[in-house]
């Protein structure tokens, strides 16, 4: 394609191309810490006009590559660096056949992991961006990866995305430099991406072993409460929160079991992201430490 | 007139992990992952011996396990054997 990027974050390489430089350029500068990929990549984004003369007018990006969504809806250019991201998801979700894949935040901290997994709106990426601006190193805010031959958790440290109320958190804690443009208008709100810092980036090959899983819950009316979630439970909820967990077949469920059995799970309700921050220190301390 | 004889796959054909008085089953044949609560596993692992009629499955059951043999325990036990059947994890033979 006219305009490339070959990016290599934590165990994947990604090789984005696209149709439009401006999707490349707000890539680039988003990801201007990361290693370049060596070439082949594991996974191929390209970003396409709808039909050829949409490069031009009114340009609308399709999202392709080695895996598809078929009917998703294209986005406007100015979303291009959203396309790109949800692309590198998609092939991600899609095409990861050797590691576990768990749509959950993670963090690290003396060599062991927080997992936080939860609905959408549940505040993985807000709670993830904070802790790993707070002594904490993020290994990720969208996937876990979890390796089925060691147990261990790989970072794949890709930009944070933040939507609406948690941008203007975490713009008043981290230097506007690290920031992707603000995204207005797209199918989840307002949308800005951060650049995680660069100890998550340099350390992005350096796995960490599971000690905590947590099952946020926000609401602006729920009252704060922690439960213990059982092994039965955390596992069936973290099968619905794999994409991949049928592919991998044995290997899925040895690595899953093996998991939920080794490591303490609780689910926590909060209305305010201090709260969350405090229980997630006071958890780690009774159940990790 | 002797029942029907149930029959499972092996225990290396349906690997389990005991999770919180639950059991979490990995079908191999069929890729699928099942959640089962007692007596649904020690059936399986009576099964997985050879075919098997319901008396027998009952007589055993009853034997290795303390299961209660009073009542209806054979409807009910017909009625795990169903869910069982139904989940493609026991067959007739």
């Amino acid at each position: 394609m006219r305009h490339n990027l070959h990016l290599q974050i934590g165990p994947a390489s990604f090789r984005i191309g696209s149709a439009w430089a401006a999707p490349i350029r707000a890539l680039s500068a988003l990801y201007q810490d990361y290693p370049q990929a060596e070439l082949p990549c594991d996974f191929t984004v390209r970003l396409e006009p709808q039909k050829p003369w949409r490069r031009w007018l009114r340009p609308s990006v399709s999202i392709a590559g080695d895996y598809v969504l078929p009917g998703a809806a294209p986005l406007p250019l100015e979303h291009g660096l959203l396309a790109a991201e949800m692309g590198m998801n998609l092939q991600m979700a899609l095409g990861q056949k050797r590691l576990l894949l768990l749509h959950a935040a993670t963090v690290e901290r003396g060599g062991r992991a927080l997992v936080m997994t939860g609905e959408s709106g549940a505040g993985k990426s807000t709670l993830a961006a904070l802790l790993g601006e707070s002594g904490w190193r993020l290994l990720g805010d969208e996937f876990a990866l979890l390796d089925p031959d060691t147990g261990l958790l790989h970072p794949f440290p890709r930009a944070v995305s933040l939507k609406n109320g948690a941008i203007a958190v975490l713009e008043g804690k981290v230097a506007a430099d690290r920031f992707g443009p603000l995204l207005v208008g797209t199918p989840k709100g307002h949308i800005r991406h951060l650049r995680p810092n660069r100890e998550a980036i340099e350390r992005a090959r350096e796995p960490a072993r599971p000690a905590l899983i947590l099952f946020p819950r926000f609401g602006a009316d729920l009252p704060e409460a922690v439960r213990g979630v059982g092994a039965a439970e955390a596992f069936v909820r973290l099968t619905q929160a794999s994409t991949n967990y049928g592919h991998l077949g044995l290997r899925g469920f040895e690595a899953l079991t093996r998991l939920v059995t080794q490591t303490e799970a609780r689910a926590i309700d909060y209305h305010q992201t201090a709260t969350a921050l405090r229980l997630v220190e006071t958890l780690w301390a009774e159940d990790a430490a | 007139m002797a029942g029907p004889r149930y029959t499972a796959d092996p225990p290396g054909a349906m690997p389990t992990v005991e999770l919180n008085g639950l059991t979490a089953l990995f079908h191999v044949r069929s890729g699928m992952t099942h959640i089962l609560a007692a007596p649904a596993p020690q059936i399986l692992a009576l099964l997985a011996e050879g075919p098997t009629t319901r008396e027998t499955i009952l007589a055993r059951l009853t034997d290795r396990f303390a299961v209660e043999s009073e009542g209806d325990v054979l409807e009910l036990l017909e009625a795990r054997l169903s869910e069982l059947e139904n989940a493609g994890l026991v067959w007739r033979s």
